[in-house]
């Protein structure tokens, strides 16, 4: 290229040889191919997006609506300051798989769920573009998803029975903020063992109705009564034959705790990502 | 004002422009003039480049920018693993002592897919532009970004198995990547999706390293693959839109390398090792048109040339620099 015999503005240009002009010719051709190959797989990053099968449990304030994620993708600048304020590590970052969502911050909820343990919705702060939204402030405010009792039949508390030990067996490495053990740090899951006349781990430890319980003691999160949630998130009522059935009502922001939490494989209890309080699931 | 012109020509792909017989100053004549009278035999050439190949300072710059690489990606993993506020994220974007940075790139990408700018990322950007608008511009490419440094490891494998015929150098026409660069602009926004986030390997290798490798790492592979057998260096020559978002804020920078006509052997050592030899061009006898020159905003400030030059007859400069002190 830097022996083109092109000259500089107002030059005449010389005649170009046959062979140079094949040259040419062969350049054009390889680079329109080079071309069509960047492109391609430019455009391939978009092919995880039919059918939204990329479409996943994302942190508190993601502007998104359910399933359709083109704002949150498109406004997320793939940093991960997300993943390194939450303080019990939720938040995983998409891989290639995820086309143009890679780098995208996700939640794998039975894993490690959200537990708002920063109360402060510290990976919403940290975002710097506002794929997160600052329009929230408190966890009650967040909607991810929608918490469902999707295997009733596999329930410790529909089928009446208790729960001892730990939750999740001795190798699950989730934690939990118990603010009976430590109210600034979390604690693996592993440590905590229960000793439960009727399975409710999934009300017990649901980070909106600890809320609730703390606001009705009079002893709001951080001592600010905007921290109290407007409505409760899960209940258990009584069965007629004996045991207990999970509702899960409007407060729900389907942070993912239940699903972590439920001692039974696979999970009773699972988030929904279609659906959140005040609207309909997508389709 | 013909810098910047001829910078911006260079920089989108056009072949650096040649001088006419009229176009060169009145100085540089007299100098080739005298230049020719001694006569410079291969053997003395050799003495002249096997003086510089033993001179202790022959890295110099490469040590230096080496070490500035690996100690700012380091610093990002650092931050994350030891949980201290230096410098949290990742190249995208991240904080500094909780002020904000975004890449340029980056930012240019989530402004146009989102359409929409918060003010920290206004403020990450602005940052990020006056930074590198001091440091060169496209400094960015060959001090900070990590897969220079892989891909420069990639270039020595190339160049070693091209010698022996095993390894091709494929080039390509370098408005390619100017298309790309306006392609990528316009199905960012028309699209709604940071569509060359997916492929950059500047994203894909600093998130692995403060976050732990993934599948993306198969096609950084890949690309390194390409540049060893089929084309050498081709990611940053021929396609990286970053390059170009850099070397845009790179023309109008102080911070730029110096070429001087009068001792220069115009042997091509600096166009050899350089990472975009035609913004070096203007070391070819007959074309510099003044005694100085300074070299284009495609440059990535790496200094190889200047480390190689056996005459020092390149060197970084700032320019006002002198008039200050």
């Amino acid at each position: 290229m830097s022996n083109d015999p092109k000259t500089g503005p107002g030059k005449p240009r010389p005649v170009l040889t046959p062979k140079r002009r094949e040259q040419n010719r062969r350049e054009f051709i390889r680079t329109s191919i080079l071309g069509v190959g960047v492109l391609g797989a430019t455009l391939a990053g978009l092919i995880p997006l039919v059918g939204q099968a990329n479409a996943r449990l994302r942190p508190p304030g993601a502007i998104k609506d359910r399933l359709a994620e083109q704002e949150f993708l498109a406004a997320c600048i793939k940093c991960g300051q997300c993943v390194q304020v939450c303080p019990v590590e939720a938040i995983l970052l998409a891989d290639l798989a995820d086309g143009v969502g890679i780098g995208t911050p996700y939640i794998q909820a039975r894993d490690q769920a959200c537990d708002f343990s920063c109360d402060g919705l510290q990976c919403v702060l940290a975002c710097p573009t506002g794929a997160l939204t600052h329009d929230i402030n408190y966890p009650a405010q967040s909607r991810m998803g929608l918490a469902r009792l999707a295997r009733p039949g596999s329930c410790l508390a529909v089928l009446g029975q208790g729960f001892q030990g730990v939750a999740r067996g001795a190798e699950f490495r989730g934690k939990l903020r118990y603010d009976a053990v430590d109210r600034w740090t979390p604690i693996p899951v592993a440590d905590h063992p229960y000793d439960l006349e009727l399975c409710d781990l999934c009300m017990r430890q649901c980070p909106i109705e600890i809320r609730l319980a703390q606001c009705a003691d009079g002893a709001p999160p951080s001592g600010d009564v905007n921290q109290c949630p407007p409505r409760p998130a899960i209940r258990l009522e009584a069965q007629a034959g004996g045991g207990a059935l999970p509702v899960v009502l409007d407060g729900c922001v389907g942070c993912g705790v239940c699903e972590m939490i439920c001692p039974v494989d696979p999970a009773a209890i699972v988030i929904d990502i279609d659906r959140v309080t005040d609207a309909a699931p997508v389709g | 004002m013909n810098y910047m012109i001829e910078s911006l020509r260079q920089l989108i792909g056009l072949d650096p422009a040649k001088p006419g017989p009229d176009d060169r100053l009145p100085e540089v004549v007299t100098l080739m003039t005298e230049k020719r009278k001694e006569k410079l035999t291969k053997e003395k050439l050799h003495v002249v480049e096997a003086g510089r190949a033993l001179a202790s300072d022959r890295h110099k710059w490469r040590n230096r920018r080496w070490a500035t690489l690996i100690i700012a990606n380091l610093l990002f993993v650092a931050s994350y693993y030891y949980d201290v506020q230096l410098l949290e994220g990742a190249l995208t974007a991240s904080r500094f002592v909780g002020f904000h940075m975004a890449d340029l790139n980056s930012a240019l990408q989530v402004m146009l897919a989102y359409k929409h700018v918060v003010l920290n990322l206004v403020i990450g950007t602005v940052t990020v532009f006056i930074m590198w608008l001091l440091l060169g511009g496209r400094t960015f490419c060959s001090w900070v970004c990590p897969y220079h440094l892989l891909a420069e490891g990639a270039e020595k494998i190339h160049l070693w198995l091209a010698k022996r015929k095993w390894a091709r150098d494929i080039k390509f026409h370098r408005v390619g990547r100017t298309f790309f660069y306006l392609v990528f602009i316009v199905l960012t926004l028309v699209s709604g999706y940071t569509l060359f986030e997916t492929l950059s390997p500047t994203g894909i290798l600093s998130r692995a390293l403060i976050y732990g490798p993934g599948l993306a790492l198969l096609w950084v592979l890949a690309l390194l693959a390409f540049e060893v057998f089929v084309s050498r260096r081709a990611w940053c020559r021929y396609i990286c839109p970053i390059g170009v978002t850099y070397g845009l804020a790179g023309v109008l920078s102080p911070v730029r390398v110096q070429y001087r006509v009068q001792d220069c052997h115009h042997e091509g050592d600096c166009r050899a090792v350089c990472l975009v030899p035609h913004v070096l061009d203007v070391t070819i006898r007959g074309r510099a048109r003044a005694v100085t020159t300074d070299i284009g905003a495609d440059c990535t400030r790496c200094g190889l040339c200047v480390d190689i030059c056996p005459t020092s007859s390149l060197r970084f400069k700032v320019k006002g620099l002198d008039k200050v002190l």
